[in-house]
């Protein structure tokens, strides 16, 4: 979609460049991100990659959010013009929740256990939308309706254990919505989900995310779901950004073809094994690389 | 191999009644996998707990290997089937090294362990012999999938029972544990009854499968009409649809 690729600079939501994520004493690092590079305008861009290879680190590092053991550094790490390196935690915490949004896998971690949903979506609206008592309840309200749930007055009143993971999930995308952040990062959103709500809440998403014209990262292990719903696809391996894609068929680095070969697909004859990563193959493109 | 007759178990919790399994029936062949799909809290889960004897409350009856069990097995039963989880991590004992681990089913059934079988077990499953002297958070998902898949096969159960084995692995790991499950099920012989939520996982490992909705059993249809997209409710075709986004 031309109208969604970033055009201007107004436009670029976020900049980064250079950007290094480490573990351990700097004399001998370990890089979980090394050297990521990418543009987000108002679009959808998925970061695809096995366990390990960096892209929740990267998620986080945006966010600021990394562990205190982790060293961040970039050549440049704008958003909106903004230099998120040099912003003082004050000014970060301001624009976490407000400005970006960062929806993680399993709503049952994220939600508090002991207070209703409907009052923890409620202080959303007061904290960022400044909104009080029966002003914000109403906004929570309409939240829940947006996010196509059924009765939204009893669900109001349920405990994080009284409610489905599908359910959780979208009062999570509920509150995370709520003040229309310009960027939204959501870390594996669907996997803790059944198949059959996966593609409702995606949907629900994707059609949040377009009607406030914000941009929208989705990290996931799964390469086909993330082809489906995003403009850009960025393949990461072992900290690096290896590869760029706009669809699955574009798909040119071993490593991708590698991942979209494993997944087991009902087209086609039936393989007696599946295709599994040639490991020895890709150590030696790193070490060459 | 798996005979199972109208099966019914009913979950009781305070003065509420949840009728988990309707009257399933079905039947697996010796050497052939059954795969069960459906959302959660289908069943699916409780009735292979109940092929497992981990499940003690249902009604109907249960043949295997050509005779009846019990809802309470009798130890010559045990040996019958063994069960794979979905977390590696949970199935493991945390502070026992990977050769206690395995030995521990061989000690149980009074038969002999030693070194030996735990090594000729690792090394079937693709793992090095010395992995024995590791603890389960020194290995990977991946790594830690096989040694449960090992210490299942070590009493050489007939049947073996099988929760989203991969589910919480990579796809790329997961592709590999799923070529080492249909390599043993061709040299071993084994049975499946494999449970998940991936139609594509089932595809590609199960001769047949059945669709689970509230505890019914709804659809039976074979691997081949899966693959053909030749299946016959509309919940199949919905759940069909929204596996392939």
């Amino acid at each position: 979609m031309p109208a969604d690729t970033p055009t201007s600079a107004s436009d670029r939501l976020l900049h980064v460049r250079g950007l290094d994520v480490t573990f351990g004493r700097s004399a001998n690092p370990v890089f979980a991100v090394k050297g990521a590079s990418f543009d987000l305008g108002r679009e959808r861009l998925g970061i695809v990659g096995e366990s390990g290879s960096g892209k929740s680190t990267l998620g986080r590092a945006i966010m600021r959010l990394h562990p205190k053991s982790a060293r961040v550094t970039a050549d440049a790490m704008r958003f909106m013009g903004t230099d998120l390196m040099s912003l003082g935690e004050a000014a970060m915490s301001r624009l976490r929740g407000s400005e970006i949004s960062l929806i993680l896998q399993d709503p049952r971690y994220s939600l508090n256990p002991v207070q209703p949903v409907g009052m923890q979506i409620a202080e959303v609206a007061e904290v960022h939308l400044g909104l009080k008592g029966k002003a914000s309840r109403a906004a929570a309200a309409d939240m829940l309706a947006a996010v196509r749930i059924r009765d939204v007055e009893r669900t109001m009143g349920l405990y994080p254990h009284e409610i489905s993971g599908g359910m959780g999930q979208r009062v999570m995308i509920a509150m995370m919505l709520l003040n229309k952040p310009k960027l939204v990062i959501a870390d594996e959103p669907t996997s803790a989900l059944d198949v059959s709500v996966r593609s409702d809440v995606l949907t629900l998403l994707d059609n949040l995310v377009r009607e406030n014209a914000s941009g929208l990262i989705l990290i996931s292990h799964d390469i086909r779901m993330v082809a489906r719903f995003c403009d850009r696809i960025i393949v990461m391996y072992a900290g690096r950004m290896v590869e760029e894609i706009t669809s699955l068929a574009s798909a040119r680095h071993p490593y991708t073809l590698g991942l979209i070969a494993a997944m087991p697909s009902l087209d086609g004859p039936r393989p007696d094994r599946l295709p599994v990563l040639d490991r020895q193959l890709l150590a030696q493109m790193k070490e060459s690389a | 191999m798996i005979k199972v007759r109208n099966i019914d178990v009913h979950f009781q919790a305070h003065h509420h009644d949840k009728h988990a399994v309707k009257s399933v029936s079905f039947s697996v062949a010796r050497g052939e996998c059954l795969g069960i799909v459906g959302e959660s809290g289908c069943g699916k889960s409780t009735v292979l707990r109940s092929l497992a004897g981990l499940e003690t409350h249902w009604t109907g009856t249960i043949g295997m290997a050509g005779r009846q069990v019990g809802q309470k097995r009798r130890r010559d039963d045990l040996p019958l089937v063994q069960m794979v989880f979905q977390d590696p991590y949970g199935s493991l004992h945390p502070r026992h090294r990977i050769g206690r681990a395995l030995k521990e089913p061989l000690i149980s059934m009074g038969r002999t362990a030693d070194d030996d079988i735990v090594g000729v077990a690792l090394e079937g499953v693709g793992l090095p012999r010395h992995f024995a002297g590791r603890f389960p958070h020194q290995l990977s998902g991946g790594q830690r999938q096989r040694v449960a898949i090992a210490r299942a096969l070590l009493l050489k159960p007939p049947i073996v029972l099988l929760d989203e084995p991969t589910s919480a692995l990579d796809v790329s790991v997961q592709a590999e544990v799923l070529n080492l499950l249909s390599a043993l099920r061709r040299e071993m012989e084994l049975t499946y009854v494999f449970v998940s939520h991936d139609l594509g996982v089932i595809g590609q490992m199960c001769d047949r499968l059945i669709v689970m909705r509230d505890g019914e059993l709804i659809e039976e249809m074979t691997a081949d009409e899966l693959r053909g997209r030749r299946v016959k409710t509309e919940y199949a075709r919905e759940l069909l649809e929204k596996s392939f986004i």
